[in-house]
């Protein structure tokens, strides 16, 4: 017998999944059905270990070791006319495989064709840069080690892109916690003030829409300002919004529509 | 096309005015409030608007200065990301004294809608706020009433007096 789980509170749950829910599955056809991508392949498979080779939405997908990366771009744009690096990023398939997907989007201008070129690694393992091939990698590349922690061989510039020299983490990780980790949430604190203005400053207040009703210190309602921190649990007076004060301001004069003058004739 | 009629001679009787040092100080203050251009997000878009000719901030003497030397109001129009919060401390250290703080829109204001790792929630972590300015992103009207309120708070300050201690460090 199964072991029930109330589901009464499924909504509230915002990871929540059905159980017997199957994620959908782009259809994947044969290399051979485009004579092009067949072709490709073949030049591909003659000088690399191909794992894997299909066509999904009209795009050639090729599985490679991922020790084969630079050997592979670097063939499909000298040989093959793939001359342009137009994606390049990582997947993180961590808590299932263990590994990172690394993918290059390709694009062939001449033969209007892209190949999406993919290998895996794992965590510990890094890649070879293909700066050399393509500058649009440079910062691609950059932004894989900054979010994910994907560390770049031969990187001529290899630093975060995105986040602080000094942040800890790697965010896109699916690991990593959208509301940060603690060193996150107080990283600013930190920074500015120093670890000791912890307690003064206090945690973040990460629900948006909290208002205290009756702080004075940080909120005065626009209609019934009153001093700063003055104790409105009784109520408050109500000011009514002027634009200046009622007895006016020194050397400052209120439009007075009735003593204006209205210039009728426009040549004058 | 409207002529406004200004009688020196008639309307004090005399071209003298009787005031104190803390109102000719704070009228000088209040209506001379040179703005820190500080757009960091799409409120920056809408300060700019208000700066520009059809909301003219001119006309209450706030003008945006590229120097926090030279100003003394600081609009923080906009998303402050925890990268950028040093920044904001320093520039915001390195305004003359006295200086006021207006935190402008839902960004600057708690986060907004930026409940993540990256932005900073609100920047009255980072600096002390006079005032909080709601609105995502506010019309520059709003803006524009934001700075007329700040001017009512600073009238009613004592010139002198050095500044309050403010409730952030």
């Amino acid at each position: 017998m199964r072991s029930y789980t109330p589901k009464d509170d499924v909504q509230k749950k915002p990871y929540y999944t059905d159980r017997y829910w199957v994620a959908p599955q782009v259809a994947k056809t044969d290399v051979s059905e485009d004579a092009v991508f067949a072709s490709d392949l073949e030049a591909i498979k003659s000088k690399f270990e191909v794992l894997d080779a299909y066509i999904q939405v009209g795009q050639m997908v090729v599985v490679i070791n991922a020790h084969d990366n630079y050997g592979v771009i670097e063939l499909l744009k000298n040989e093959l006319e793939y001359n342009q690096l137009s994606e390049l990023s990582a997947i993180d398939w961590l808590s299932s495989e263990g590994k990172f997907e690394i993918f290059y989007q390709m694009l062939s201008m001449s033969k209007r064709k892209r190949i999406r070129v993919k290998c895996k690694i794992s965590e510990k393992e890094s890649i070879q840069s293909v700066e050399k091939l393509f500058r649009s990698a440079d910062w691609s590349e950059r932004e894989m080690y900054d979010m994910f922690g994907v560390v770049i061989n031969n990187h001529p510039y290899m630093k975060r892109i995105l986040m602080p020299d000094d942040w800890e983490g790697f965010p896109l990780r699916k690991s990593y916690p959208l509301q940060g980790d603690e060193f996150a949430q107080w990283y600013e604190v930190d920074r500015i003030f120093g670890k000791e203005a912890r307690d003064i400053i206090g945690p973040e207040n990460r629900d948006s829409a909290r208002v205290d009703r009756y702080d004075t210190e940080r909120f005065a309602r626009l209609g019934h300002e009153v001093p700063r921190g003055a104790d409105i649990s009784q109520g408050e007076p109500d000011t009514p919004l002027v634009y200046q004060e009622s007895e006016g301001v020194f050397m400052i004069q209120k439009f007075d529509a009735e003593k204006s003058v209205v210039i009728s004739d426009r040549d004058r | 096309m409207a002529q406004h009629q200004v009688n020196y001679l008639k309307d004090g009787g005399l071209p003298v005015a009787l005031t104190t040092i803390d109102k000719v100080v704070n009228w000088g203050r209040s209506n001379s409030l040179w703005a820190l251009t500080y757009g960091l997000a799409c409120c920056g878009i809408e300060m700019m608007a208000s700066g520009a000719s059809r909301y003219d901030f001119d006309r209450f003497g706030t003008i945006f200065r590229a120097s926090p030397r030279q100003a003394e109001l600081m609009v923080v129009a906009g998303t402050l990301t925890k990268k950028h919060a040093e920044f904001i401390r320093r520039l915001y250290d390195q305004m003359t004294e006295p200086k006021w703080v207006i935190s402008m829109g839902s960004c600057a204001n708690t986060g907004g809608m930026f409940n993540t790792y990256a932005t900073v929630q609100g920047v009255d972590r980072v600096i002390p706020v006079d005032l909080y300015l709601p609105g995502c992103a506010p019309r520059p009207e709003t803006l524009q009433y934001a700075v007329l309120l700040l001017q009512q708070k600073i009238r009613r300050e004592s010139a002198s007096r050095a500044q309050k201690p403010k409730r952030l460090m």
